[in-house]
């Protein structure tokens, strides 16, 4: 065997070997890599799931920082059944966040074609629209409590200015849900115009030339040529803010608490009261465990909607 | 009218509109700001006009029975450790699970899971936390809140990582491992600088969401570690409302929003879209 066929040979076997270390130090980083992920939502996410569901077939008081636990069996998902604080918080969160995102889609949409169509200033708009997005809820709370005041708020010093008498906008149970409403579209419109106008902006700008060129009207671009081309845009804004609506609570607990009466108790803040105002964990943890349910319902359901909608031509 | 009237009446429409909405924007934050300035009696007297007075933002800030100096400390260290460790380990899992030949399955999975998380009202799991925190001695200490913002904000960084990690040429990180990097030298010297602006990005959103957190840093602090937006939803609660003090906390709060929208607004506009779009 003559030297060079050894030397590679031996080569052979120390690049092998390599190979063999490499996949090994791979194996190890892969997992090096994850585990803190990993570790942070089971500790987080999976063990608080399985805490919640195992109070709440429990009743829980606290006796010297130490959880007492007694079986409650069934009891909570009985007395679930026939809660009509939690079924006014269920419909509530379904008209709030169903009429606050359609608004916040409309007026974003509008906002974001307006803002597309100028050349100068656009990163000025862009910066003002943007600032509700980053201020914290319970400001916006604390805002529109001062705005919607009844005895000096801003709103019913201009309505007064306009002849129309004030409106108790919190305190009266035909408009607080419509205030809080309101609120939220002021707060995650920017948010949804952020979106479609990135959308938008991304769209190839020659289609809009030769529709210009074709002498098609405003609308008729708006109708036939924009709109159909952003609607994943669309889905996606959609999708996102109705997530975000339907945790909705900072504004709510700063405006007005759930009252009057239940006109604006929502699922979170009826949670809130369970666990944190009247210490009932156990029941808490069954109304979590159904809140739970219903969002992943909501999730297969937009998924299935999403795969149906990929799958036609 | 010729075309070019019409275009010119068009666009002046379009400016008068956008002009209209920017001021449907600022006239709200404005006058909450300028509430700050005034005397309680001035407000509730309904003045247009008032000399503008500092005794709400003093008393709100050094005065013996106001805590907001030490809940501004609190954000701001909340803020920044909960980024920190969220940064660090989302862009570690988003390599993970983007570059790192996992099964399918374990991707699928982790990303789902992450999404549910992220679905679920975070009150809904704040009463576990709380249960969890108690029992262990975590409730009332920095270290619940912070690990429950890094959790929480989680979902978002690992998938905006995600969308820049899969952004990194496999050429670069090939010749690296032909060079002999080792995994750690690879991710620091090669990809770090790559993925830079994502960082930035979720950086940025990850620290104005954990100082605009409320529900979570409501259950899980008490007086000595409780953050911002809890001590202004505690002037909501009292029965009498020092309403200029709120607007002055109010607009005290907003300063760090204000200050990174006027640096970082490149990557506040591409981490709010990057998430949703790609």
């Amino acid at each position: 065997m003559s030297t060079v066929s050894i030397a590679a040979a031996a080569g052979k076997r120390t690049s092998a070997r390599r190979h063999d270390a490499s996949l090994k130090d791979d194996r190890l980083w892969r997992w090096l890599t994850f585990t803190p992920a990993l570790g942070l939502m089971l500790l987080l996410s999976v063990l608080p799931l399985a805490n919640l569901l195992v109070s709440s077939f429990q009743d829980i008081s606290w006796a010297q920082g130490n959880a007492v636990r007694t079986s409650a069996g069934l009891s909570h998902y009985h007395a679930l059944a026939s809660d009509a604080l939690f079924r006014a918080g269920l419909v509530n969160t379904f008209i709030f966040a169903f009429s606050a995102v359609f608004g916040q889609m409309v007026l974003g949409l509008g906002l974001a074609v307006l803002t597309s169509k100028i050349t100068r200033g656009r990163v000025l708009y862009r910066a003002i629209f943007i600032l509700p997005i980053l201020i914290p809820g319970i400001v916006i709370g604390a805002i529109w409590k001062l705005m919607l005041n009844y005895d000096f708020g801003l709103i019913n010093q201009g309505l007064a200015l306009l002849g129309i008498t004030p409106q108790d906008w919190l305190g009266a149970s035909e408009t607080a849900l419509l205030s809080v409403i309101i609120v939220d579209i002021w707060h995650w419109t920017p948010f949804c115009f952020l979106l479609f106008l990135a959308g938008l902006e991304s769209l190839p700008q020659d289609i809009f030339e030769a529709t210009k060129i074709d002498g098609a009207s405003a609308w008729q671009e708006f109708f036939h040529v924009t709109l159909p081309l952003i609607v994943p845009t669309i889905l996606v804004t959609f999708a996102f803010r109705l997530v975000l609506a339907f945790k909705v609570f900072d504004e709510v607990y700063l405006l007005t608490s759930g009252g009057p009466g239940t006109a604006t108790e929502v699922v979170s803040f009826t949670l809130y009261q369970r666990f944190f105002t009247e210490d009932r964990i156990g029941y808490g943890s069954a109304m979590s465990m159904a809140v739970i349910f219903i969002v992943s319902l909501l999730l297969v359901v937009a998924l299935s909607a999403r795969k149906r909608a990929d799958a036609a031509p | 009218m010729t075309g070019h009237a019409a275009y010119r009446l068009r666009t002046s429409l379009v400016h008068v509109l956008l002009v209209v909405s920017a001021a449907i924007v600022i006239i709200p934050v404005a006058w909450t700001v300028a509430a700050g300035f005034r005397t309680q009696i001035s407000l509730l007297m309904g003045e247009l006009v008032f000399t503008p007075v500092a005794s709400n933002f003093s008393e709100v800030l050094f005065s013996k029975t106001s805590d907001f100096l030490l809940n501004y400390r609190n954000s701001l260290i909340v803020g920044v450790t909960s980024t920190a460790i969220c940064l660090a380990v989302a862009t570690l899992a988003a390599w993970s699970l983007h570059r790192m030949r996992w099964p399918g399955w374990v991707v699928h999975i982790f990303l789902a899971w992450t999404l549910i998380f992220h679905m679920i009202p975070p009150i809904a799991l704040a009463g576990a936390w709380y249960t969890m925190a108690r029992t262990v001695g975590l409730d009332n200490t920095f270290t619940g809140l912070v690990l429950a913002h890094a959790t929480l904000n989680l979902p978002m960084a690992i998938w905006l990582m995600g969308v820049s990690i899969r952004d990194v040429p496999r050429e670069l990180e090939e010749a690296a491992l032909i060079d002999g990097a080792t995994t750690p030298a690879l991710l620091w010297h090669v990809v770090l600088p790559i993925i830079a602006p994502g960082l930035a990005a979720t950086a940025v959103l990850a620290f104005v969401f954990s100082w605009n957190e409320f529900a979570v840093a409501l259950t899980l602090t008490m007086k000595q570690t409780a953050t911002v937006p809890v001590a202004i939803a505690k002037f909501a609660q009292d029965f009498e409302i020092q309403y200029t003090q709120m607007a002055a906390s109010a607009a005290l709060s907003i300063l760090p929003a204000l200050v990174l929208l006027l640096i970082a607004q490149r990557y506040i506009v591409s981490g709010l879209t990057q998430g949703a779009i790609k």
